[in-house]
């Protein structure tokens, strides 16, 4: 035990690695590979054709058999290498398979019916990319139609919270008008109301106001967080008042001085607020799920849940689907993970 | 980027005229709940008018959606869920599917927050060493945090199914094959393990910016008097990372009562009812099984409400103390 935390504890000013060193590096390596290698394996994998990813052992890149077009047959045959009774190798093209034999063709002379037992032919194969996963997406799926809704959803509801938040914030920090401690302490109160314990009586205001299966229906009741107007007051109230005093003296009007004044200066919080926000609605699954019932109405998210309950769940289109869906999080992540962790870091929200 | 910024600039300008009128109406310091309008309306419609509209579902029964077709029936609803037997055993309860998913979440709770605590506080503790890259290390562990919870459950049904590479790696090591989301034990196992997984990232980076916040010179003295590195942990870094730790316990318990996306979509609640918790149980009685017992769904919720509002009190209690302390 003294010896784990041993290792544990040491920091920093060694200038010499020793055992803890290794450990250390070890374990951060093994959590690479275990957070980084599911999500990679699942990108892997939807490069894959369904024939493919039947495949047991699976192979790690997508590897698929090759087929020739053969005079006199309609589809493209299965290339196999096959040792024959001879000895020697032959490239075929397989054309039937009865039982334990198959009957295959040599593809630039189709005329003679080679017959060999199925354990004498190998698959060939070759490193080929399933691009097709992707396109029927948008083919079959109507992949374009949930990527919009998501897209539509995410964009205003972001835009809205952000003005509307920092409305109220810049009201908090700026005004001293009576109620407003009240008024504050009701928002930060409403923190210890997370939707999901008021999902049914939400869910009637929201159809009363006929906003079910309409996009607008997630976008109005998240658009006010309590999360958000807390950290843009913080913020704001570190901006001097005789900023303000000063524009009044020029005859700009409140309105004015929210959004000439006040909202510029508060970008680096207004940054960090809507990155969440963009993560926060991207990602939303059981508002979303009650809300949108109708097919046309799903986001990405609702769409992925639909298609892995299908009984026959096509996974090389839901693997596709998958990563096209963690692919812009992901991007927002390798660009700007620098000022999402620290902004974690420093304001304790996810 | 550009016609958005201008489309945004457009609309605020707009808002110019209507906002200096309200002014020269209420003066300069009521303007404030116009301010205020937008996000209290919208807190007003879609939160209070909620919770109170909860009891009235809470105390009132049938299908109907609209309130004033319930009829009232008191205590009814939280009676049924409550009516057990013996509490120990959800079987002799009304609605055993309530307290089997009390059990579950109870359950799984503790684990996921103990495992949780465990982890997030190991890796801060390596990233706080003297590594390289630690910024790179940092963002690996809390990559998962951004993924959406559906795509966080499809990727582990991916590597965990039937045919997936966890099996075949199992086999290839000379193991067996497991179905192992079709095994009460074993997708309660994962269910904890995949939220672990998703969620550790955050609760790190909150241990760590604790743990970076100690003052080195502590250390340095500790070093003079030839403190052992066990005494070092135990009587300094443990101490002051308290604060810290009790806000991730706080934070990792309102949240894992809370456990809904990732299990339902990874298990859908299953095999069984196995790995069906609470949210799952208000979700399908409410809205998803026919007929929909929108009274029940409320009533525990409210019961629900309960433990979360306790569970901030004892938040809010914390940071009290750590500003006092």
């Amino acid at each position: 035990m003294a010896s784990v935390v041993t290792f544990l504890t040491r920091t920093r000013g060694h200038k010499q690695a020793d055992w803890t060193d290794y450990v250390s590096y070890a374990y951060l390596l093994m959590g690479i590979f275990l957070m980084f290698g599911p999500v990679l394996w699942v990108a892997l994998s939807s490069f894959k054709t369904q024939a493919q990813l039947q495949e047991f052992p699976p192979s790690f890149l997508p590897y698929g058999q090759v087929t020739a077009e053969v005079e006199g047959y309609d589809a493209p045959l299965l290339l196999y290498r096959v040792t024959l009774e001879d000895g020697t190798e032959r490239v075929l093209a397989q054309v039937r398979r009865v039982g334990i034999e198959a009957q295959l063709v040599d593809p630039d002379d189709p005329g003679e019916l080679v017959k060999v037992n199925i354990n004498d032919r190998v698959p060939v194969r070759e490193f080929s990319v399933a691009w097709s996963n992707y396109s029927e997406l948008f083919e079959l799926f109507s992949f374009g139609r949930y990527l919009w809704n998501s897209v539509f959803i995410t964009a205003i509801s972001t835009v809205i919270m952000l003005v509307i938040n920092s409305m109220a914030a810049f009201a908090l920090s700026k005004y001293r008008f009576r109620g407003r401690m009240v008024v504050f302490v009701l928002i930060i109160a409403t923190l210890m109301i997370p939707p999901t314990i008021v999902l049914v009586p939400a869910f009637l205001v929201v159809s009363e106001l006929s906003l079910l299966n309409s996009p607008w229906g997630v976008i109005l009741p998240g658009a006010a967080t309590p999360t958000g107007v807390f950290l843009l007051r913080q913020y704001m109230l570190t901006i001097p008042d005789e900023l303000l005093d000063a524009a009044r003296m020029d005859h700009a009007s409140e309105w004015k001085i929210y959004w000439r004044i006040i909202l510029p200066l508060t970008a680096p919080a207004l940054a960090v607020l809507a990155i969440f926000a963009i993560m926060w609605r991207w990602n939303e699954f059981l508002w979303p799920l009650i809300v949108l019932t109708q097919n046309d109405q799903f986001t990405l998210q609702l769409a992925l849940n639909s298609f892995q309950g299908e009984l026959n769940t096509q996974w090389n289109n839901l693997l596709a689907m998958t990563v096209l869906t963690l692919l812009p999080i992901t991007l927002v992540f390798a660009f700007l993970q620098r000022y999402i962790t620290s902004g974690i870091a420093s304001t304790g929200i996810k | 980027m550009a016609p958005f910024r201008g489309i945004v600039h457009g609309a605020l300008n707009l808002l110019e005229l209507p906002m200096r009128f309200a002014q020269r109406r209420l003066g300069q310091q009521r303007i404030a709940w116009v301010f205020l309008a937008p996000n209290l309306l919208i807190f007003g419609t879609f939160t209070f008018l909620p919770i109170i509209l909860n009891f009235v579902y809470a105390t009132t029964g049938g299908v109907n959606v609209l309130p004033g077709d319930r009829p009232f029936v008191g205590a009814e609803n939280f009676n049924v869920l409550l009516e057990c037997q013996n509490y120990l055993d959800p079987n002799s309860c009304a609605r055993d599917t309530f307290w089997r998913a009390v059990f579950n979440t109870v359950t799984f709770v503790i684990l996921q927050v103990g495992f949780m605590v465990f982890f997030s506080l190991v890796t801060a503790l390596i990233l706080n060493r003297e590594i390289r890259a630690r910024g790179f290390f940092r963002s690996v562990f809390f990559y998962p945090v951004m993924l959406s919870p559906v795509v966080v459950a499809l990727i582990w049904k991916w590597v965990l199914q039937r045919e997936g590479i966890l099996n075949a790696w199992l086999i290839s090591m000379g193991g067996e094959q497991t179905i192992w989301l079709l095994d009460p034990n074993w997708a309660f196992f994962w269910a904890v393990f995949v939220s672990v997984w998703a969620h550790m990232g955050f609760y790190t980076l909150i241990l760590l910016a604790g743990l970076q916040a100690i003052p080195k010179d502590v250390y340095e003295a500790a070093e003079m008097d030839a403190a052992t590195p066990w005494r070092t942990f135990r009587r300094i870094t443990m101490p002051l990372l308290m604060p810290n730790m009790l806000v991730v316990l706080v934070l990792a318990l309102i949240k894992g009562v809370q456990t809904f996306d990732e299990i339902y979509v990874l298990t859908g609640g299953g095999p069984g009812s196995a790995t069906k918790f609470m949210v799952q149980f208000i979700y399908e009685t409410g809205f998803s099984v026919q007929p929909q017992l929108y009274g029940i769904a409320a009533a525990a919720s409210i019961l629900l409400a309960i433990v979360l509002f306790a569970l901030t009190l004892f938040q809010l209690w914390v940071n009290r103390r750590n500003v006092d302390g």
